[in-house]
């Protein structure tokens, strides 16, 4: 068995301030971000620079929400976020068939759902833009939504959890008469509600982080969502640093604390896919 | 939706996942293909009938043209020296945290995957101000140390860099989390007897860990290098490709083709052009650790 010598708890405090030396310089950029955020204009500008803001002042975020129509960007951002959802429900759902049924063709029609995930990004980004002019939807809240809806790593997730679901569960309930649909929603979802939870903080974050496809698509500053403000931000007030750090702070804060609030159920579920 | 019976409910059940991913994933490969054979831009959406088969014609005009040559380099650039940096940086983060005892070593784990989880136009926001040449903090630090300001973002070659950074930056946390659960996995055993042996701590690290982790770090490698060769939100916002194209990546060449000049069958070539790289890039890849499996 070990001991712990001296020179063990010695290593162990100089591995801790190496990783904290190390882990503030990581957050500095955040810390930062969000100083600046409440400083006026002038300061910002200032040499030397100030750490704590001499004035401290909320007119950035006003600035944002008033003139820089970022209540709009927020609509639609979560807009965007519930619809992401609804495409987690629809997941969920696959996985469940793959997992618990048996039906012609399920094996191939797996392989190509996985085949998917092989597919880069911009390889797609051309077409689909042309396939939902086809369709009419560009300039378009669905031609947002729909491209990214569904996700092939989603629908591997809910079926490799899925098929742990006992099939005389699934039985005694059909016995009572309940239809498939029914033993979904209160069998199968039940039981996933951790990797529903997981997966479903891991949609939230998407969806608000959503940039390439509302940039893409919408022609309309009515349908921006917030990165994409915050980019066309950047673009026309490229002078005004505590402006964008106001924005991105906006932006950022809210995912940082939910990050914090949620983070041991995130970091286990990378984890479980991490093993594989 | 109740009375579904067990043989339809499994076909009702994907088929609005298979109709979205067959429209929005499969189908577009094949548009791709059939449009970089072809002259398509704007008056080509407009109408059909405008668009002429122009065979390999894009294929050879992009090859050529030195903006994408630049964008294949500046790839090349990130990949190359890139993906090395994150498994090695994440690699170490990952064996420190796990060498901690303590509580707040779990705290560390937190700390240091944040910034994967941030809003990338967000972060890249963040980071020009960090990198702005009179009043960002990177160069008063330097000053204030008695080091010259960097053109961070202002010289061809600096540009590269400073996103590498940023990327790096925004990678560690993900790999290193990858890179816990596996070390996590590795056998008690190993080190017990390792100890009885009398090895030291870096020697079980050397000997034990890293080679126990093989396989992560070759699905970190495959998967950072695909996710790198891909680069396109950091030069977008921070840069446009510039100064010069010397931030161009491949991604944002095939952007600027299809969205800003519209000439959407040339950046349809480009893309599959950077699609078998991608494929080629990781067939090597999975030749490489067979290779050394099989040693």
């Amino acid at each position: 068995m070990q001991t712990r010598t001296s020179g063990d708890k010695a290593l162990q405090w100089l591995v801790g301030i190496l990783l904290g030396v190390m882990g503030l310089l990581m957050l500095l950029p955040f810390v930062w971000m969000i100083l600046s955020s409440f400083k006026p204009e002038s300061e910002v500008a200032q040499i030397p620079p100030t750490l704590w803001p001499h004035q401290f002042t909320l007119e950035n975020f006003q600035e944002l929400f008033e003139n820089m129509r970022f209540g709009v960007y927020l609509r639609n951002t979560l807009i965007i976020v519930v619809f992401s959802f609804l495409g987690l429900f629809l997941n969920a759902l696959a996985g469940f068939a793959f997992a618990k049924y048996k039906f012609k063709g399920r094996d191939g029609l797996f392989y190509l759902v996985l085949a998917t995930m092989m597919i880069p990004g911009q390889v797609t980004m051309i077409p689909v833009y042309l396939i939902l002019n086809m369709m009419g939807l560009t300039n378009t809240m669905v031609g947002i939504v729909l491209p990214g809806l569904v996700g092939a790593f989603g629908i591997f997730l809910f079926r490799q959890f899925m098929s742990t679901i006992p099939d005389e569960l699934m039985e005694a309930t059909r016995l009572d008469g309940a239809g498939e649909f029914r033993i979904f929603v209160q069998i199968a979802l039940p039981i996933s509600k951790s990797i529903l939870a997981v997966q479903g903080i891991l949609t939230f974050i998407a969806g608000w982080n959503s940039f390439l496809w509302p940039l893409i698509i919408a022609n309309d500053e009515s349908l921006y969502t917030l990165s994409v403000g915050l980019q066309l931000l950047k673009g026309q007030y490229g002078g005004d640093y505590a402006l964008q750090m106001a924005g991105s702070a906006f932006m950022v804060v809210p995912i940082i604390i939910i990050f914090i609030i949620f983070q041991k159920h995130i970091i286990e579920n990378y984890s479980i896919s991490g093993m594989k | 939706m109740k009375g579904l019976s067990q043989k339809n409910a499994p076909y009702l059940f994907i088929a609005p996942t298979l109709i979205l991913l067959a429209l929005f994933s499969l189908l577009p490969i094949a548009i791709a293909l059939v449009i970089s054979f072809t002259d398509m831009d704007l008056a080509g959406l407009a109408d059909l009938s405008n668009i002429s088969f122009v065979g390999f014609d894009n294929y050879k005009e992009v090859l050529l043209d030195p903006s994408f040559q630049k964008s294949i380099f500046n790839t090349l650039f990130y990949v190359i020296i890139g993906v090395p940096l994150v498994i090695i940086i994440s690699l170490l983060i990952a064996l420190l945290i796990n060498f901690g005892k303590a509580r707040i070593f779990k705290a560390f784990r937190v700390i240091f995957y944040m910034p994967s989880v941030t809003n990338v136009v967000a972060v890249a926001v963040v980071w020009s101000y960090l990198y702005n040449p009179s009043l960002g903090l990177l160069n008063y630090i330097l000053n204030s140390l008695g080091f010259g300001s960097v053109p961070w973002l202002q010289d061809p070659v600096m540009a590269k860099i400073s996103l590498i950074i940023l990327a790096v930056w925004r990678a560690i946390g993900l790999n290193m989390i990858i890179f816990i659960a596996a070390i996590k996995g590795i056998s008690k055993t190993y080190y017990e007897a390792a100890q009885i042996d009398g090895a030291s701590n870096w020697r079980q690290t050397w000997s034990i860990t890293i080679p126990l982790l093989r396989f992560a770090i070759f699905f970190v490698s495959i998967t950072t290098m695909i996710g790198w060769l891909q680069f396109f939100e950091e030069p977008f916002v921070m840069t446009k490709g510039g100064p010069l194209d010397g931030t161009i990546s491949v991604a944002l060449f095939i952007y600027n083709n299809g969205f800003q000049f519209s000439k959407f069958g040339y950046a349809a070539a480009g893309s599959f052009i950077l699609f078998f790289a991608i494929i080629l890039i990781t067939l090597i890849q999975f030749k490489f650790q067979n290779k050394e499996a099989d040693v």
